[in-house]
């Protein structure tokens, strides 16, 4: 018996269960971690994959064309006990504007057979999502150039080129020509009220800004002409017919793409894949932002991240290089150190109030006042726009920078410093040119994990700048190009505004996962980048021969 | 008491090997120190009646000595005897501790450095300093010793080069890292990293130089490296040096200052003090009865 104890005591104190459960936890953690990310891969990216679409013949002889989307077993409690009735599958049949919805529930009991006919096209429209259904001519102002799916989908593929060429015109006068000419406008009126301000009314400085303000009018109404010309010469459509035997005329300039994905072999498939994602990452979003691209919400979460760095940065540095190098240790000094330490669990909620109070209404509202007097009561930097969203992300940020720098310098050895101070460099020359380069790579670390953070973070930004739907993106080529004072789109308010926000759930749900997946490979890249530039520096400075 | 008496025997007969080899060197050299240990050079650091403070703790009581020019000048003592606290009053490093004190005078070339006119900077160019544990900084061995002539003001690469080369063989480290000056200097070994700051600390030209124990981290064959590289240096410089290590500071140096619980217990020449201690103190270190 007592050999026995001791035996059991002496595993326990050999640890064998200790090194058990240690391993066990980390493997739980990396496998609900690994199992995070392939959700969202796999979620993401099977979105970009063409599906095959189905032609349904139901029972009640009516057809219905459409992708699978889901199946479930229908399931019905009797008498306390749950009887199964079968199962039901979920259809994309698109044609919302002839169904009103994207989707419907079929059960499987309900369907008399099931084909993939080649010619079942599916039509990427710019409004009205997706439409199913097969070609039967293709017409132009009203005259039937061709029938037949095979001859109708040649003819569209000729002109469809020539249409995209007028749209892309359209879209060039649109927003470059006549939207400069609206900036120049609206800089004018300013002008004008900037006068009325100073107390000159009339004269020959008002008159020749009306002048201005009259050739750009000119101007607008040539390019109005333009427009309505280019328009007109957009009349090709295809006359498709649904499942149901309803016929559908969908002009050309309302599609986006057309294809036949039961014809398509694999290296089609590989092709429309990465065309998708291509599209998707560099388009711009369509259809309250469930379809078509995201990249004004990334150039939005990158820029606001940069932004956030370049302040954060060089505060929390300098802040710590304080804290650690001059002041002088006591209770004072511990007392910020942990207040610091407490500001980075601080909800950031609160740093997001904090930002529309102090930037937005305070500082932003002083600069309207002194330096945009003009346009007021529209607010230029008196509400929300990336720099205040940035600032108040460095505020939220900053802490962190602090708290890696402080303890960088703490690593730093006193060799070095006494090394330099014995050789006659005063305590800002060791700490510039000998401290401040050790400690960079700690620097580096405290900038990744404020990126990280950054970058992640929505609740403060939906109150300081972020919007649904920003009409331009913070840089463009109107002077001075960089504004500032701008609202913009963010991948994690995205995420959150499609899932949650959007009229069509079901259509939203996989744009919701490739934008996370989107989100975190933005936050991966950067911080590769980040930690990239720090073994660098590592390198660099601590090859240690010892 | 036989081991004791042994070692002290063993010591003179080293001693007095030493001095021989010495002695055939200095046939052709005249500013050698002779038999005797009579200096031929002026003073260059003068401690007079130094207190020092830790807080409210002594350190340092009433040392008073005088450190000719271009000689080796070791402290030897037990732990904790105030001797590296002596050699960093003689560039003001004690100044970093919090509440240190001092009372007395320390002149180096004639001028009391403890003068609040003194900047500490320039004092800290004149007289450099080799710590125990060899710190180079993080950067490449070129960089290392261009560190210290930039920050006093030299800016022409063609001068930096110069400067860097002429301190690297002043080092005795110049053929062996002459191929990769811009590697880290991390990078060394544990004896090229010391020689590398012995290099970077005669790279701002000093009048003195201070090692706190330079060789306590290092291998034998190092540590002779280390040796014959100061006893090179003090044609040039004063050097002071602090050791653990009595046997080195019966090879390298000329005189000897024994230190006991912050007094400084004998002075002398280096032969007399191991050979002809005055105090009984200093005769009993040195024979290992304690310490």
């Amino acid at each position: 018996m007592k050999a026995h104890i001791d035996k059991a005591q002496k595993i326990w104190a050999r640890g064998d269960s200790f090194i058990w459960l240690t391993g066990a936890t980390l493997a739980g953690c990396m496998i609900m971690i690994s199992g995070l990310l392939l959700a969202i891969l796999v979620n993401g990216v099977i979105y970009f994959w063409p599906s095959e679409v189905y032609r349904f013949e139901l029972k009640d002889d009516t057809a219905l064309f459409g992708e699978i989307t889901d199946r479930e077993e229908i399931i019905k409690i009797e008498k306390g006990e749950p009887v199964s009735y079968g199962f039901r599958i979920q259809v994309k049949r698109g044609n919302r504007d002839l169904y009103g919805d994207d989707f419907i529930w079929v059960n499987e009991d309900d369907i008399k057979s099931r084909s993939m006919p080649e010619t079942l096209t599916v039509f990427e429209r710019r409004e009205w999502g997706n439409f199913y259904g097969t070609i039967q001519e293709f017409r132009q102002s009203g005259n039937t150039l061709a029938t037949g799916h095979e001859k109708a989908f040649e003819t569209f593929e000729e002109q469809m080129p020539r249409v995209e060429e007028i749209l892309e015109e359209i879209k060039e006068i649109e927003k470059f020509k006549i939207g400069e000419i609206n900036h120049d406008i609206s800089d004018h009126k300013l002008n004008i009220r900037g006068l009325e301000m100073e107390g000159v009314k009339s004269g020959p400085e008002v008159d020749e800004e009306r002048a201005a303000i009259a050739a750009l009018e000119k101007e607008y109404e040539g390019y109005v002409t333009q427009l309505a010309r280019l328009r007109s010469q957009l009349t090709p459509s295809l006359v498709v017919r649904t499942g149901d035997g309803r016929t559908q005329e969908i002009p050309l300039k309302q599609i986006v793409h057309a294809f036949q994905p039961n014809a398509f072999g694999w290296i089609d498939r590989c092709v429309f894949f990465v065309g998708g994602l291509w599209e998707f990452i560099w388009g711009e979003p369509r259809e309250s932002n469930t379809e078509g691209g995201i990249f004004p919400a990334i150039f939005g979460t990158v820029m606001m991240v940069m932004i956030m760095s370049i302040v954060a940065t060089p505060l929390g540095v300098l802040a710590a290089f304080y804290l650690r190098e001059y002041a002088t240790q006591g209770k004072i000094v511990s007392t910020v150190r942990i207040a610091v330490n407490n500001l980075a669990g601080v909800p950031s909620i609160v740093f997001g109030v904090f930002g529309v109070g102090f930037f937005i209404y305070f500082v932003g509202g002083t600069i309207d006042k002194i330096f945009y007097p003009e346009a007021l009561p529209t607010p230029t930097y008196g509400t929300g726009g990336i720099l205040w969203a940035s600032l108040t992300l460095s505020l939220l940020t900053v802490p962190v920078v602090i708290v890696a720098t402080e303890e960088g310098l703490a690593a730093v050895p006193r060799g070095i410093r006494e090394a330099a101070l014995a050789l006659g460099a005063t305590k800002f020359e060791t700490i510039f040119k000998i401290v401040l380069p050790a400690v960079m790579p700690s620097i580096l670390t405290g900038l990744i994990l404020a990126m990280a953070r950054a970058a992640g973070e929505v609740a403060p930004l939906m109150i300081t700048g972020v919007v649904k739907l920003a009409p331009a993106l913070p840089i463009d080529s109107f002077y001075p190009f960089l504004h500032l004072d701008r609202k913009f789109m963010h991948l994690g308010f995205h995420i959150y505004d499609v899932g949650f926000q959007s009229p069509n759930v079901d259509a939203a749900r996989p744009m919701v996962y490739t934008t996370t997946f989107l989100l975190l490979l933005i936050v991966l890249l950067l911080n590769s980048l980040a930690i990239a530039l720090r073994n660098r520096l590592r390198k660099k400075l601590t090859i240690s021969g010892l | 008491m036989e081991p004791a008496r042994s070692m002290k025997g063993e010591m003179r007969s080293f001693l007095s090997k030493n001095r021989q080899n010495e002695g055939t060197m200095s046939d052709m050299d005249t500013e050698t120190v002779t038999e005797s240990g009579e200096q031929e050079s002026n003073i260059m650091v003068k401690i007079d009646h130094v207190d020092f403070y830790y807080g409210a703790k002594q350190a340092l009581m009433g040392v008073s000595m005088e450190i000719p020019e271009r000689m080796i000048t070791a402290y030897i003592g037990p732990s904790g005897c105030g001797k590296s606290t002596l050699l960093r009053c003689l560039n003001r490093m004690n100044d970093l501790v919090d509440g240190a004190r001092l009372e007395g005078r320390v002149e180096i070339a004639g001028e009391d450095i403890y003068d609040p006119k003194m900047e500490v900077s320039d004092l800290r160019k004149r007289v450099g300093m080799v710590f125990q544990k060899s710190n180079p900084f993080p950067k490449s061995i070129y960089e290392n010793i261009a560190y210290g002539p930039r920050i006093h003001g030299v800016k022409k690469r063609s001068e930096l080069d110069e400067i860097v080369e002429q301190s690297l063989r002043g080092g005795a480290l110049w053929d062996e890292v002459k191929d990769r000056l811009q590697d880290s200097a991390l990078g060394l070994s544990g004896g090229q990293q010391q020689r590398l700051c012995i290099a970077r600390a005669i790279a701002v030209q000093p009048e003195v130089l201070l090692m706190d124990e330079p060789c306590s981290a290092l291998d034998p064959i190092a540590t002779a490296k280390i040796e014959e590289l100061m006893v090179g240096l003090k044609e040039t410089y004063t050097i002071v040096l602090v050791t653990h290590n009595m046997q080195q500071a019966a090879r390298v140096s000329d005189h000897t200052g024994f230190m006991l619980m912050g007094r400084l217990v004998e002075f002398d020449a280096t032969e007399t003090i191991f050979t002809n201690p005055s105090q009984q103190e200093t005769e009993d270190y040195i024979t290992g009865r304690f310490g």
